[in-house]
């Protein structure tokens, strides 16, 4: 009888501590607005550091690997763009398929700063991408993200960028895959792509 | 055999130095102090340590300041609703019998007005304010723009 109730307050115990983590999971794997369900193919038309006009369509057949920062960010944009580079090196010859972007939510400091001076400094095949405001708001609602500018009298020319952190992934044909939130260890993206390639 | 390979362990996990060094200060100890390579001196840099408090009562740190940045300060990354920022940290808490870190991704120093640009194994001085324990100053070493901490060895750290 005793074993029985024990045997019962485990049972509850193990499918309380499965929801939660179910439920953890959600909140941890879902974008910000994005409707898990429905397939989207994002869109953006934003030039690089050379002024060249860059859109998906350019992109056609490869992996885009998408993160949205700004280049005075030390903490969080670092981070994610190491784990970018370390990718692309583990990679190895398969890196041809995956194209990296860093599109830039404060384009006109981040060009003013140098954009692929900045990019480059992680991995030469990360590539910079920075438009104006018109642009950047529509690659970041196709993308389903949010950023803002904040008004802070501490921080460099008066203001920061707050943005979603994740790393974005897009297939070959131009469709939404997933999001890998922050933090992600370099070797979980990896074996992702290397799963897909 | 075994000694070769323990000792070549060694030397490895010796060659960054001072970003897995720990420094005692009262009850405090500060062990990892390491910042990253910066890309010219007009973007912020940053600052991470860990620090242990070993005493019985709370301390926390108020402010850091350094001869290589003209504006340091202290910041917490937060993510609210998928959504990154990282507001000043007025004090970071330090309770008794707790570590706390800054590392990537929550609290950080960030040195604002770089008076250099911060090159791959310089060190450099920073200067940490506790509320109670006053002021200890740490080197701490620059690491590569690409790695995510210090490779020390876990153990003895
Ligand atoms: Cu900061």
């Amino acid at each position: 009888m005793q074993l029985r109730t024990l045997q019962k307050i485990l049972w509850s115990a193990a499918a309380f501590a499965t929801l939660a983590f179910g439920l953890w999971q959600f909140s941890q794997d879902r974008g910000p607005s994005v409707g898990e369900q429905a397939p989207f193919r994002p869109t953006f038309a934003l030039p690089d550091a050379e002024g060249q006009l860059r859109t998906q369509a350019d992109f056609e057949g490869k992996y885009l690997l998408v993160f949205f920062g700004f280049t005075n960010c030390p903490d969080v944009c670092p981070t994610t763009l190491a784990e970018v580079a370390q990718v692309m090196d583990d990679l190895g010859d398969q890196a041809a398929n995956v194209q990296p972007l860093f599109i830039s939510v404060d384009p006109v400091r981040d060009r003013a700063l140098g954009l692929a001076e900045f990019t480059g400094a992680f991995h030469p095949s990360i590539l910079g991408l920075a438009g104006d405001d018109t642009q950047t708001r529509a690659a970041a609602d196709s993308f389903y993200i949010h950023y803002e500018r904040q008004d802070d009298t501490t921080a460099p020319d008066g203001y920061s960028m707050s943005h979603s952190p994740a790393l974005y992934l897009v297939g070959p044909d131009g469709e939404w895959l997933r999001q890998f939130s922050y933090g992600t260890p370099a070797a979980e993206i990896l074996a992702d792509l290397r799963s897909r390639l | 055999m075994k000694t070769q390979i323990i000792s070549t362990l060694i030397l490895m996990a010796a060659s960054p130095a001072i970003a897995c060094e720990s420094t005692t200060f009262g009850d405090l100890s500060i062990a990892n102090p390491w910042s990253r390579a910066t890309i010219g001196a007009g973007r912020p840099a940053v600052f991470y340590v860990a620090i242990t408090n070993d005493g019985a009562s709370d301390d926390a740190l108020v402010a850091i300041s350094t001869p290589a940045a003209g504006r340091p300060m202290l910041h917490e990354t937060t993510v609210t609703d998928g959504v990154a920022s990282m507001p000043h940290a007025m004090s970071i808490p330090l309770p008794a019998g707790q570590t706390v870190q800054l590392a990537p991704g929550g609290y950080h120093g960030m040195l604002m007005g770089l008076t250099a640009a911060l090159k791959e194994g310089e060190t450099f001085p920073v200067t940490l304010t506790f509320e109670v324990a006053g002021d200890v100053t740490v080197n701490a070493e620059v690491l590569s723009l690409r790695v995510e901490g210090p490779d020390c060895e876990t153990d003895g750290q």
